[in-house]
């Protein structure tokens, strides 16, 4: 059993939740996820860690709420316990030392983003963050962003916050502010990740995204999280998370997320229908 | 003083539900003997007096002595001789593959009539468990010593079930949420009920092991970190990565490796959906790829998902099926339908990425190969395509490499297994740490994987102590 430290919402849809792990917490590195279960019979579900505190044992974790798992996990509260936090799973990112660093967030991986930028910054990289959302009613920990990076740009779709439109007028901005990156690296979205590597692809230089494939035991036992990379089947759960985005075949990974969206749609109806809602 | 007895040939059925209700639920199939039955197979035993039974098992069961216990109808004797080699009786009884081991070697086998041993095993250890007052075995006083097993299969379970007996600590750690290995994740249902497995999970507890889930070793803490708080390890981390074909298509929507499909359904309890939170296919046409007790699991599960045709789709013939004879039959009475020398050579999708067709090469036999089998060789131009909505790939695992990827000197083998010095001991190339089970012999049997978890506690033991356990060292490892 693991007790819940906090949880609470961030903006719409995207909740956190703090745990307390200790032996998790001893060990996580940026880039690194865990499998959680809501409850007892519940699915496994693979969260990237967005935070820890090693003293006080605890870790991290933001989500979003998309079918009847993660619903039920973000009706907890703190001191409810959850009978599953296994990890830290998957191989922790790899984190320059030097150069000029672009790091591309949105939604949850805004929040699995931050160690990551944090690692980079203390490690003596130049990070310049972008955060990207449909409107800045779904921004969060901008501020936490600014204390670390050298730049952090928005984009939204509403032009609420920064530039308004999508990842594709990435390379202009990067233009403008004056940014050679070394290397990018993306958390999010399969969408934003797949789209960013096409947008910055030309630059030639390594677009490191976190997958984010179907999984069930994250330890490389099941296969569900197969991806081709470069031609090649890797095991996401394993072989990753990260895997360079110019070599991902989104189109496959596109279609396997999707697999089980009819029968996920299906159990939040019943879930909602047996809430009442 | 044996009074010579007529020979009685008739090998007693062990009831079971009929094949057309079977089909559609995932209860057991077989119902087990009677006390009545039980009595009358064990009596046709004719105590031979070189018993070559005993050979055939690697565990080194006393067969004839446990079986003359049930004949006499002394079944509490009979169950106390079994778990004497055998601590998970009521397992073994039900998933051993009899009929290449002791009951090959039983001599009124040449009357096409051994006796049924795994049935009369099976029905000793179900037999105890109805009964009130289990029976505790005897403890030896704390060592202070203190061993970590990681993985929770049936070599973790069999080491931690020693090694508290003779007075040790064990932690048993566990990656996934619930133990049990393979008993748990992976055989059925209806081939092993969960509450079995259970059962010799909540009896090692009871004994105080202390069982950790959600503990990934090499993960959550490294093989180092871990032994700076144990005095000795033991991994029985089994054979869990799945191979697949490498061939075209296999990343297609509706192909699953064994593994998958069968963890979504056991471990997840998928059969349960929607009332499970596990989201399954229920598909209508299903090839499972491969010919072993794996594949046949897969197919009588698509099976009881209401899959109108399931296939078993194997290279080779009848003959070199790997699977156990008795769960073949099984299959074949539920409807599976077997493509032998049939090999799979594409998996052909739609626009969307979800598989349609699999396209399939016929085979014939030709010279035999290193396993002495006839190899299979392909028929040029006989390529044909079945329609397709899942293709589920039961060809082989091999041990998941996670544990030496974060452990440099711990020696493995090139195919992955775990190198050991000598099979009777298990011991590996890392100072206080043993292997054994799947990790060590690739995968092969729940028995194998119970007498190397034994001689490793044997082992262990002497490590921690200096003792040397009277009796024999079971040849388990060497086979
Ligand atoms: C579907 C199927 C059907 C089978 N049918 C039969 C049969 O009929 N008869 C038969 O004799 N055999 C059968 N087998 C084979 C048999 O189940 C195995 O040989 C046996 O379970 C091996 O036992 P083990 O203890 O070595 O490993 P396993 O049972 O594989 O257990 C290993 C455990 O270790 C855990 N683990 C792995 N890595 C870590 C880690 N890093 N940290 C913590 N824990 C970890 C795993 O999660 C797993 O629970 C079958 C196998 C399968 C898959
Ligand atoms: S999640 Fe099962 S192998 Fe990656």
């Amino acid at each position: 059993m693991f007790k819940i430290v906090k949880l609470q919402r961030m903006v719409p849809n995207i909740h956190l939740m703090e745990v307390d792990a200790p032996e998790v917490a001893e060990q996580v590195q940026p880039g690194q996820f865990v499998i959680v279960r809501a409850a007892e019979g519940g699915e496994r579900i693979p969260l990237s860690v967005a935070d820890w505190d090693r003293k006080a044992g605890t870790v991290t974790v933001v989500f979003m709420e998309v079918g009847a798992s993660t619903g039920r996990l973000a009706r907890l509260k703190a001191g409810d316990n959850i009978p599953t936090l296994a990890g830290p799973l998957g191989k922790p990112t790899a984190i320059a030392s030097a150069g000029q660093v672009v790091c591309v967030a949105g939604c949850y991986g805004i929040a699995s983003m931050f160690p990551i930028v944090r690692a980079l910054h203390e490690a003596g990289a130049e990070v310049t963050v972008v955060l990207e959302a449909r409107g800045s009613f779904l921004l969060y920990w901008e501020d936490r962003m600014r204390a670390l990076a050298k730049r952090v740009f928005t984009i939204t779709r509403d032009g609420s916050s920064g530039l308004r439109g999508h990842v594709s007028g990435l390379p202009e901005m990067l233009r403008q502010a004056g940014v050679a990156p070394s290397q990018v690296m993306v958390n999010g979205c399969t969408f934003l990740m797949s789209q960013t590597s096409k947008t910055l692809g030309g630059l030639g230089v390594p677009i490191t995204v976190s997958l984010n494939p179907i999984m069930i035991d994250g330890t490389g036992m099941c296969g569900v999280c197969r991806v081709s990379v470069g031609g090649q089947m890797k095991f996401a759960c394993v072989d990753g998370p990260d895997f360079d985005g110019r070599e991902v075949d989104w189109k496959e990974l596109l279609a396997r997320r999707k697999q089980y969206l009819d029968e996920e749609a299906y159990l939040c109806h019943r879930a909602s229908c047996a809430r009442g809602v | 003083m044996a009074e010579k007895k007529k020979l009685d040939l008739e090998r007693r059925a062990m009831p079971k539900q009929p094949p057309h209700i079977r089909r559609r639920n995932f209860r057991e199939v077989a119902h087990g003997y009677t006390p009545e039955l039980a009595i009358a197979e064990a009596n046709r035993c004719i105590l031979c007096k070189k018993p070559s039974c005993i050979e055939g098992c690697p565990v080194d069961i006393d067969i004839p002595a446990f079986v003359r216990r049930l004949a006499e109808g002394d079944f509490l004797g009979a169950i106390h001789k079994l778990k004497q080699t055998n601590c998970l009786p009521a397992v073994c009884g039900r998933v051993c593959p009899q009929e290449t081991q002791c009951e090959e070697k039983c001599n009124l086998r040449k009357k096409n009539a051994p006796i049924a041993v795994g049935r009369l095993e099976r029905f000793a250890a179900d037999w105890e468990a109805t009964q009130v007052q289990q029976q505790m075995p005897e403890m030896r006083p704390p060592t202070g010593k203190k061993v970590a097993v990681v993985g929770s299969g049936p070599a973790g379970v069999t080491v931690a079930g020693d090694l508290i007996k003779l007075g040790h600590k064990v932690v048993m750690y566990e990656a996934l949420h619930e133990p049990g290995g393979v008993l748990t994740y992976g055989i059925p249902e209806f081939r092993l009920p969960k509450q079995i497995v259970r059962r010799e999970i909540d009896y090692i507890r009871k004994l105080g092991v202390e069982v950790v889930c959600d503990y990934v070793v090499g993960r959550t803490k490294t093989l180092e970190q871990l032994l700076d708080r144990y005095d000795a390890m033991f991994l029985g981390t089994g054979a869990g990565l799945p191979w697949f074909l490498e061939i075209p298509g296999e990343n297609l929507c509706g192909v699953y490796s064994a593994n998958e499909y069968l963890t979504r359904m056991n471990l997840m309890r998928g059969f349960a959906y929607p009332k499970s939170s596990m989201p399954i296919k229920r598909h209508r046409r299903v090839a499972v790829f491969g010919g072993g007790n794996v594949a046949m699991d897969s197919a009588r599960t698509a099976v009881r998902l209401g899959a109108e045709e399931s296939y078993i789709i194997y290279r080779r013939s009848r003959l070199e099926l790997p699977a156990r004879i008795e769960e073949v039959e099984n299959a074949e009475e539920e409807g599976v339908i077997f493509q032998f020398l049939t090999l799979p050579v594409r998996l052909i999708g739609d626009e969307d990425g979800w598989l349609k067709e699999v396209e399939c090469l016929r085979m014939e036999l030709g010279e035999p190969d290193a396993s002495g089998r006839r190899k299979p060789v392909k028929i040029p131009g006989s390529e044909f395509r079945m329609p397709m909505d899942a293709v589920v790939v039961a060809i082989g695992n091999s041990p998941n490499p996670l544990i030496p990827r974060c452990t440099p000197d711990l020696m493995v083998n090139k195919n992955g297994t775990i190198f050991v010095s000598d099979v009777q001991t298990g011991k590996t190339s890392k100072d206080k740490v043993w292997a054994g089970g799947d990790v060590v012999t690739g995968a092969a049997t729940v028995i194998l994987a119970m007498g190397a978890g034994r001689a490793a506690a044997r082992s262990m033991h002497e490590y921690l102590t200096g003792e040397k356990l009277a009796g024999t060292t079971s040849e388990v490892a060497s086979s």
